[in-house]
């Protein structure tokens, strides 16, 4: 058994952590809140966008613009990757990397190329690690208050890999605020346009809420009225559409890490307090173990006498 | 007869400003007004800053202001994608003239090609704030 005064700085250190823990999980729980409202306040935007784009894909328009048609062979893909700045969060960036590995692996052994551009420093540091995937751009340390600007730049990157550079596909992998106990980590469609149309039916077929009442016309048979011609407008709207769609993924990311790491922060605070609570329990025995050696000892040595 | 109804949605990137059902919606695309009645045909657009008015069916007008942004009219539902948007009772008078003569200021001073076209940009916010704010008095007067 360890000695006393070893417990004893255990005890110490263990006490240590904790307060570190629990400043951790109190700013993360003031922090959520902004977060949170910041993110719900976007969120009728970027679901009106999605549904606004939802019928533009399934216009037949004469105008073919690269976003709207799809190319049927594959030969690079892209991923806009959403990832914290810091750690300490539990398994939030592991769990979207987890997700995203299988489907990169998968991309890889149809002889597809991968790049990537990260967005916050955990998502850099791990694709720039990764053997046969291209970092294209990246962006860190957006802060508490991401601001559109800060992300323009490397979605202008995506954009003009998409149209001049041969990217055939366009995702994007963030993690979803359900609430503060889950998060979950999501692989959208981006680009083209007929592929969000699709999996938005079939996300709507699974009846996920966040779809319902957008609703697609099955016949391709219309056209808008664009004003003043269909290129001008169809540029805007969609360079508006990818801006807030990336827009949305930070923030939800930004509310998911706050979330994720107060609830890393307690659990490690409540374990923390069961390990001091056990090193307690086992210095006061063998503090006590001590003192009746110490006795019987005493006692020993008086009868000998 | 019962009078047609449309959806509408107004949202701006921070928050949902309206959404209910209008007999008209008017509002200011980028080649003129436009006024849209249920059955209008699919349609898409940029909006330039002003006014966009929603007639319910009660015949009372709501008022709203957009600094740009886009609208769609689908069979079902017409959206404005508003950069920014705000009631137009919640506008202040005092703060779009301070605005306005901030950007005029800023107009006769400045001689950077950049400066000027913001600056312009911002004169024509504040002042289409300001229109805003008169139709909407002229209408309470009414």
């Amino acid at each position: 058994m360890a000695s006393g005064r070893e417990i004893k700085t255990k005890i110490k250190s263990t006490q240590n952590m904790r307060k570190v823990t629990r400043a951790l999980e109190m700013v993360s729980a003031a922090k959520i809140r902004r977060a949170q409202d910041m993110m719900k306040a976007s969120r009728p935007y970027a679901r009106s966008m999605r549904k606004v784009i939802a019928h533009v894909a399934q216009a037949s328009t004469d105008f073919s613009h690269p976003f709207l048609t799809q190319r049927e062979k594959v030969a690079r893909v892209g991923y806009i990757v959403v990832s914290t700045d810091r750690g300490l969060c539990g398994g939030l960036n592991s769990n979207l990397f987890r997700r995203l590995l299988p489907a990169i692996a998968e991309w890889q052994q149809q002889g597809v190329q991968v790049d990537v551009v990260a967005i916050g420093q955990k998502a850099i540091s791990f694709f720039r690690r990764l053997k046969g995937v291209n970092l294209i751009g990246s962006v860190s340390h957006l802060g508490e208050r991401p601001k559109l600007e800060q992300l323009v730049g490397v979605i202008k990157v995506m954009m003009d890999a998409y149209t001049s550079n041969g990217l055939d596909r366009v995702f994007l992998a963030y993690n979803d605020f359900v609430n503060t106990m889950t998060q979950k980590p999501t692989i959208d469609a981006l680009l083209p346009l007929p592929l969000v149309a699709s999996e938005m039916e079939a996300h709507q077929a699974a009846g996920e809420s966040a779809y319902a009442g957008v609703k697609l016309e099955a016949s391709h048979d219309w056209d808008y009225i664009y004003e003043p011609d269909a290129q001008t407008v169809l540029e805007h709207v969609l360079g508006r559409y990818i801006e807030s769609v990336v827009y949305q993924a930070s923030l939800e990311n930004l509310a998911s890490e706050h979330a994720a790491r107060m609830v890393a922060m307690k659990s490690a605070s409540d374990n923390a307090n069961k390990v001091i609570g056990e090193l307690t329990l086992v210095y006061n025995k063998a503090r006590q173990a001590a003192i009746t050696q110490e006795i019987s000892e005493i006692v020993g040595g008086a009868a000998a006498v | 007869m019962t009078t047609q109804t449309i959806r509408v949605d107004i949202v701006s990137a921070e928050a949902e400003i309206y959404h209910g059902d209008a007999v008209m919606v008017v509002a200011t695309g980028e080649l003129g007004e436009l006024g849209i009645t249920p059955r209008h045909a699919p349609l898409i657009t940029r909006l330039k800053p002003g006014h966009v008015d929603v007639v319910l069916a009660g015949g009372e007008r709501q008022q709203f202001w957009v600094s740009g942004g886009i609208l769609e009219v689908q069979p079902q539902v017409i959206t404005v994608l508003a950069d920014t948007a705000a009631r137009a009772s919640d506008l202040d008078e005092a703060s779009a003239q301070r605005a306005k003569k901030e950007a005029e200021d800023a107009l006769a001073h400045r001689t950077d090609a950049v400066d000027i076209a913001e600056a312009q940009a911002k004169l024509v916010e504040a002042m289409t704030q300001l229109q805003a704010l008169e139709r909407l008095r002229k209408n309470l007067k009414h």
